[in-house]
């Protein structure tokens, strides 16, 4: 298929541009690009908890207990970097597996407070459990990864990092949602009942989408924090998952890339009015009214609208010609 | 013995009972009619049998076994698949992935196996099932259309084959040729003895009286909860009790 050939040129290209980017940028632009990244598999791995039609407010701090598990086996267990990475996603599954008891008795709004709910427990327990989570002050001196003689601390290089493990759990990601499985999560969103009178059981496939995607999201915190080098309670809190649904609605979630299209041009918008700083929530906030109002099916629909625009003008460019 | 065994079977909802001790039987490889008035409580039989409502008492029994109380999706597993009233599909869905997604028992699959594409040869092999599927219920051609789109009939056929792709030992049809003219009727009754040619029993719920005596081996008539009459279409015909349900009490007009 020529169009499966273009689409893999087109990611290896962007693939390359990001490798050499990098080097062109200053310092604090550098570090953008990280958090972006990361950013990235925030919002992704929400998609897959999204699939199955229930938003829940519990992502942002999924992330965080993969923050704080990466640092208490990093810090207070003495595990390398490299193991609590992939262990971090697993505590934040594990969880995951735990809520789904009690969340997915709900859904629809119920589900929604119910998830906000929860993850406020949790983050709770980080502030009043100051042995061992730090309580408001958190953690700090978490330690950066090591790997031979390259130097993490260094922008470049943790860019590396998160740039290869993003995209292998990007890649991961986009094979479960065009898998069968994928198919079911949708499925399960449009009727399930349905979806149960031949055979599905929609309580372990809402469980398996959240359990996936906290896993992922957790795995994102555990990268964030050891570039950050501390973790709060307030940095995983009900602003920044306000952000998340903001990229994802912003960017659209009929498409695997919406919401990777969303962070990306917000995090950039946002980035660019850094030299008017009190007027920077206004022109976000105009921002957002304005995408939702002409574009209330994202970002992503905007190929879309041109190609249909230009086609409608050739048209009737044509039209009268043909006529005469 | 009987593949689906109705045992007084009572649902009470508040202080409205719906069901009122019914016991009936379904032979295997019958199209078994379920008729009644309004209010009948024909689709709450439905909901019962194929647990999306669990009986307030009595029993329900496939094959021999009690499946009340199961899970939908359990139920399914055993074999008892059901369309739904109206058209219910996965409207955002093409027709080729709302009849895969009914494959489901043959070939779900784990995290693992989807990421690494391990069980090719099982998806492989649901994949060229499902195609015939649609073939078989005449969509082919119009596979890669979204479910929404299809005209009522194909709306109909779809779910069918939706609930066909689950290898259903009993399919149980929710109003089958409900809002359809007569040519529909006709072609809807026909594939429906295709599917029980194919080795489908069939339990079907229908206002359609034409259809209906035109169509099943064998009726049960409900009315108020209660079970009136069962017999063949041509004795239930010519049954007094039933004709005074339908019609009201001739002697009083």
């Amino acid at each position: 298929m020529p169009k499966k050939y273009t689409n893999c040129a087109g990611l290896a290209g962007l693939l390359a541009a990001l490798v050499i980017v990098p080097h062109f940028l200053k310092y604090h632009h550098q570090d953008f690009l990280i958090f972006l990244t990361i950013n990235v598999l925030v919002v992704s791995s929400y998609r897959l908890v999204t699939l199955t039609g229930e938003w829940s407010l519990i992502h942002a701090v999924m992330m965080g207990v993969g923050a704080y598990a990466s640092t208490l086996l990093t810090k207070s267990a003495g595990l390398s970097f490299w193991i609590s990475l992939p262990l971090a996603g697993c505590v934040a599954g594990a969880v995951a597996a735990i809520l789904c008891f009690p969340l997915f008795r709900m859904t629809q709004f119920y589900f929604l407070i119910g998830s906000f709910a929860a993850g406020e427990a949790i983050r709770l327990c980080w502030i009043h459990f100051i042995q061992p989570f730090g309580g408001t002050g958190g953690i700090s001196g978490i330690p950066f990864p090591e790997l031979g003689n390259i130097d993490f601390l260094e922008p470049v290089p943790y860019f590396y990092l998160v740039l290869v493990i993003v995209t292998l759990c990007l890649v991961l990601l986009y094979r479960i949602e065009k898998s069968r499985i994928g198919l079911t999560l949708r499925a399960v969103h449009w009727k399930a009942p349905l979806a149960e009178s031949v055979g599905v059981d929609t309580w372990k496939y809402r469980s398996l989408a959240f359990i996936i995607g906290s896993a992922f999201v957790g795995i994102a915190g555990s990268l964030k924090v050891h570039y950050l080098g501390t973790v709060t309670p307030n940095q995983y809190g009900i602003g920044f998952m306000v952000f998340i649904l903001i990229w994802v609605i912003v960017g659209g979630y009929a498409t695997f890339y919406g919401a990777i299209i969303g962070v990306v041009v917000l995090s950039i918008l946002d980035e660019s009015f850094r030299g008017f700083e009190e007027l920077r929530p206004a022109i976000y906030g105009l921002i957002l009214i304005a995408s939702i109002l002409f574009l209330p099916s994202g970002l992503e629909s905007v190929p879309e609208r041109i190609r249909g625009w230009v086609s409608n003008r050739a048209a009737a460019r044509n039209g009268p010609g043909i006529q005469g | 013995m009987d593949l689906l065994e109705i045992r007084q079977v009572t649902k009470v909802f508040g202080g409205l009972t719906a069901l009122n001790e019914v016991s009936f039987h379904v032979k295997s490889g019958n199209i078994h009619g379920l008729i009644g008035p309004n209010g009948a409580g024909k689709s709450t039989m439905f909901k019962n049998i194929s647990g999306f409502s669990t009986p307030t008492s009595g029993d329900i029994f496939f094959n021999g076994h009690s499946i009340k109380g199961r899970k939908p999706s359990e139920i399914a597993h055993l074999g008892v698949a059901r369309t739904f009233q109206e058209t219910t599909l996965f409207q955002e869905l093409t027709v080729l992935e709302n009849a895969l997604v009914g494959a489901h028992k043959r070939a779900k699959t784990n995290i693992f196996s989807a990421i690494f594409n391990l069980d090719r040869h099982i998806q492989q092999e649901c994949m060229e099932k499902t195609l015939s599927m649609l073939d078989f219920m005449g969509l082919a051609e119009r596979k890669n259309q979204l479910a929404s789109e299809l005209p009522l009939g194909s709306q109909r056929a779809l779910a069918i084959t939706i609930a066909l792709a689950s290898e259903p030992v009993v399919l149980l049809m929710d109003e089958p040729f409900a809002g359809m003219n007569p040519e529909e009727t006709r072609h809807m009754m026909g594939l429906t003895e295709k599917v029980r040619q194919s080795g489908v029993t069939i339990v079907l719920v229908e206002h359609d009286m034409k259809a209906v005596m035109g169509i099943c081996d064998y009726l049960t008539v409900l009315n108020f909860g209660s079970l009136l009459a069962e017999g063949t279409p041509d004795a239930i015909r010519h049954d007094a009790k039933v004709i005074r349900a339908y019609l009201g009490n001739t002697e009083a007009m």
